[in-house]
């Protein structure tokens, strides 16, 4: 097989030999297993057990949450006790939310057995697998069924088993591949029975001697299509993209995944993981985890149960009593140093560094750049680190995104090779998130509008909805009116008493005016007798006729014959209801003028009520006046002289308050009862029409 | 003469030709609205507060492109202003601390327990995130809150707090390394010696 090579890269200190001397030990059952729910790339996997709850090896205890997410499982048997936040191994440091279970030492298995992979519908193996947890065990831990069931636009070509582990001390799966070769290989044949691949290729550093001569021994026993292709050592040939361009030549485009020029890539750890969780039906629980570093006595490889805490794999290595400097998770290039041994291992946990300080002493402070361009060199994914350095360090993260800066890989070749060792890395981490946060922020600022701009239409659908209802009322109260109206009018012919009255009041005044004149002409010898002497028999005709009406009907209606003899008393309580019934209407009109929705319809008809209670209202002081005049009273000029007497007395009262002269006072003051006296008298006059 | 009136026809054939063109292309490629409006609208941070004197952000993005100032929005803080004033190609400013001063993301909260569901809160919020009914306890959807405080004065009780958004394993941001700008001996000897302590 022909082996291409990749740009950049570069050769730091293998430290691999220190952990492969000693076989992979087991080891022994913690008494607490704390398990994250967020192992795994996507969304963090959500409990379905609850405090209290008694678990089963490999019984289910938490459930996928969207396509790219994966399940958790018990590692041993044992009682929850507790699901809440713990610290988890993550760069930030902070806690989140885990699955706490003591152990009871049973390690009492659940019903479990193999599926036959080959007899079963494709899309129920790939949700088994789903069901299994199984994630990435390289490093990012992405799920696995996803990988595994690509659309049918993804046509895959080529399958690469990763093998390469290139970064230095860990050697977690060069140990598995010599331990459980025929595993992987197994594993393996479900990857090409899911994505029938035309080839398959599994790459390997040629530092792995061991390794390679045993997968070349179960592969000269197992019937696989797999090219063994072994690569020279070059860090980091093991990134998924720098393994690819090795075995094929192809790059990977900047922002595609290898899907999408047909190629998958899987971890030898993840194959071994499917093997056991088909063939054997085992879901993902354990894993090797290398523990390393100068300040553990026996270093090696461990099976380990995840969530054991980190603290049981450093004993189990025999830990240096203070001697560990750094403890770092991961490789001491890609890792993250750890503040407490408390984090409990996860499906990615590969490696675990207990450094002296001579081993991994303090980074030097950083000097200024000086553009040697090294870091060019040696980046694997043909970036300018430099460039990308200045980027993030003026925050013009526009720029640095430009630049492909998700491109970049974080292996930490640039940061290895920089002479004034600027930590090139944790500039492109801050710039990635800082450029992450903010896309998100936009996201949500996009989303944010999205749902203002709804609310506002649902709010201006709403408005029309209810001016629309409210002309339907208004249009239907119109007619119910329109209708009582004609209701009244045509029984008013037959039983309104008050027309009636009226009526023949109305011919009384007439007849008494005309016979007024009448006399006047007659005195006055004037001409035109004649005619006043007509008109004044045709009045009392009208006014005897209309009497007669009134009688008649009175006799039908005993009770209306007694007030029709009444004494005329002024309609009091009318003239008051009235009056404060127009300033309601004017209010109420106003009100609906000014508020924010005119409805012009609900204004018209609130005007048409004001005219008629104000209409209403003249009418009954029109009919007052009438009557006062009867009396001999001038109502108006009675109101306007009380309105000045009123005047008047408020004027004297106040020229009192003001003038100092004594006799002056005296004076005003005998005006002021004088004015009182008036006003109290025109008040009493008015008294009864009002 | 005659290469006089020439010209002038020749000159009068391309005017009337490019006019045609041009009438088409304006109405052919007409575009609706105000881009810079949308364009501004795109650049606020969408919280709809009225911090700003506006009823939303697109009315103040209209303001803007209207020439108002740019800097009356505490949402978007400085990072705001300096992408409208990069859009717009004006001076960038401090934000104006009349209509507020910048703060952590926050978000609304419904001390449950003291809600005595009046909706007051629920009308009052413009991105409809906040969930009850009329005498029933109320309570915030965290994921669409924009934290812009329009539910906090309406409420008669008094139940609802800001809470600044807590920093977890997802929303958690790598640090800004330490710069380091030690160009001569003297400038180093500080920083070292903070290294050391």
């Amino acid at each position: 097989m022909k082996v291409f090579g990749f740009h950049g890269g570069i050769h730091p200190p293998e430290n691999k030999k220190q952990s492969t001397r000693a076989s992979v030990r087991h080891l022994p059952i913690p008494k607490a297993l704390v398990i994250p729910t967020q192992q795994h790339l996507g969304l963090a996997a959500d409990p379905v057990v609850s405090v209290g709850d008694r678990v089963l090896k490999g019984q289910t205890i938490a459930e996928p949450v969207g396509r790219i997410s994966a399940s958790l499982h018990a590692p041993t048997s044992g009682t929850v006790t507790a699901i809440e936040a713990q610290p988890v191994p993550h760069a930030s440091g902070l806690d989140a939310e885990c699955i706490v279970i003591e152990s009871d030492g049973l390690d009492q298995w659940i019903d479990h057995q193999p599926i036959d992979y080959k007899g079963i519908e494709r899309t129920e193996l790939v949700k088994q697998i789903r069901q299994m947890g199984i994630a990435g065990m390289g490093g990012a831990g992405f799920p696995t069924d996803v990988k595994l069931n690509l659309g049918s636009d993804h046509i895959v070509t080529t399958l690469i088993i990763n093998a390469a582990e290139c970064e230095p001390y860990i050697t977690a799966d060069d140990k598995l591949m010599c331990e459980h070769a025929s595993e992987i290989l197994e594993g393996i044949k479900i990857i090409q029975h899911l994505l029938e691949p035309t080839h398959t290729l599994l790459g390997i550093e040629d530092n792995k001697p061991n390794a390679i001569r045993a997968l070349n021994e179960a592969l000269a026993e197992a019937d696989i299509d797999l090219d063994l292709v072994v690569v020279p050592t070059k860090y980091p040939s093991g990134g998924e993209r720098q393994l690819i361009q090795l075995l094929t030549g192809v790059e990977v485009p900047s922002g595609k995944i290898p899907a999408d020029i047909g190629i998958v890539v899987q971890n030898v750890g993840t194959a071994q993981a499917l093997h056991r969780a088909i063939n054997h039906g085992e879901p993902l629980i354990q894993r090797i985890v290398t523990v390393t570093g100068e300040a553990v006595e026996h270093p090696g490889n461990f099976w380990t149960l995840l969530g054991t805490p980190f603290s049981d794999l450093l004993s189990a290595a025999d830990l240096k009593p203070g001697a560990m400097h750094r403890l770092v998770m991961g490789g001491p290039m890609m890792g993250v140093a750890v503040e407490t041994d408390s984090i409990p291992v996860i499906k990615t946990t590969n490696c675990l560094i207990a450094a002296t300080e001579s081993e991994m002493p303090e980074a030097p402070a950083a000097q200024p750049c000086i553009r040697c361009g090294m870091c060019e060199q040696a980046c694997p994914a043909q970036l300018l680190p430099q460039q990308l350095y200045w980027f993030a360090k003026g925050k013009e993260f526009e720029k640095a995104k430009n630049h492909n800066l998700f491109d970049c890989i974080e292996c930490g070749a640039c940061a290895y090779v920089c002479p004034s060792s600027i930590p090139l890395v944790q500039f492109y981490r801050y710039a990635k998130s800082e450029i992450r946060a903010e896309e998100l922020e936009q996201r949500k600022a996009d989303h944010a509008r999205e749902r203002f701009e709804a609310r506002q239409a649902r709010l201006e659908r709403e408005a029309i909805e209810k001016a629309e209802r409210r002309k339907a009322r208004a249009a239907e109260a119109a007619k119910a009116q329109a209708e009582r109206k004609k209701q009244s009018e045509s029984s008013a012919g037959k039983d309104d008493t008050a027309a009636l009255k009226t009526a023949a009041a109305v011919a009384r005044t007439k007849l008494k005016k005309a016979e007024v004149a009448l006399k006047n002409a007659q005195d006055k010898g004037l001409e035109g007798i004649d005619t006043l002497q007509a008109t004044v028999d045709k009045l009392k005709q009208a006014a005897v006729e209309a009497e007669q009406a009134l009688q008649s009907y009175s006799a039908t209606e005993t009770t209306a014959s007694k007030t029709d003899k009444r004494e005329p008393t002024p309609a009091k309580p009318d003239l008051k209801a009235l009056k404060q019934q127009v300033s309601i209407m004017r209010t109420k009109l106003k009100k609906a003028e000014a508020a924010d929705d005119v409805d012009e319809s609900e204004i018209e008809s609130l005007k048409a009520r004001l005219e008629e209670a104000s209409q209403a209202y003249a009418d009954a002081d029109n009919a007052l006046i009438e009557l006062a005049k009867t009396a001999g009273i001038d109502l108006k000029q009675l109101r306007i002289d009380l309105a000045m007497a009123k005047v008047a007395v408020t004027k004297i009262e106040r020229a009192i308050s003001k003038s100092d002269d004594e006799t002056e006072q005296e004076t005003l003051k005998a005006d002021l009862e004088t004015a009182k006296a008036y006003f109290t008298r025109l008040e009493s006059q008015l008294k009864p029409y009002e | 003469m005659s290469s006089i009136v020439i010209a002038i026809l020749v000159l009068t054939v391309l005017a009337l030709i490019f006019g045609v063109i041009l009438g088409f292309a304006a109405v052919r490629f007409k575009v609706d609205g105000d881009p810079i409006v949308d364009q501004i609208d795109a650049l606020l941070p969408q919280t709809q507060c009225g911090q700003c004197g506006h009823p939303g952000c697109r009315p103040y993005a209209e303001g803007i492109a209207a020439g108002e100032a740019i800097n009356k929005c505490p949402p978007g803080g400085q990072t705001t202003i300096d992408q409208l004033a990069e859009l717009l190609n004006v001076d960038s400013v401090p934000l104006d601390s009349e209509h507020g001063v910048e703060d952590v993301r926050k978000v609304a909260y419904i001390r449950e327990d003291e809600c005595i569901g009046c909706t007051k809160c629920i009308q009052a919020c413009p991105v409809d995130a906040i969930l009850g009914a009329a005498k029933l306890m109320h309570t915030v959807i965290v994921d669409e809150c924009t934290g812009c405080d329009l539910c906090v004065e309406p409420c008669p009780v008094d139940c609802i707090d800001m809470l600044p958004v807590a920093t977890n394993t997802l929303n958690w941001k790598w640090p800004e390394p330490p710069q380091t700008n030690n160009l001569i001996a003297t400038d180093r000897q500080p920083h070292l010696e903070e290294n050391a302590s």
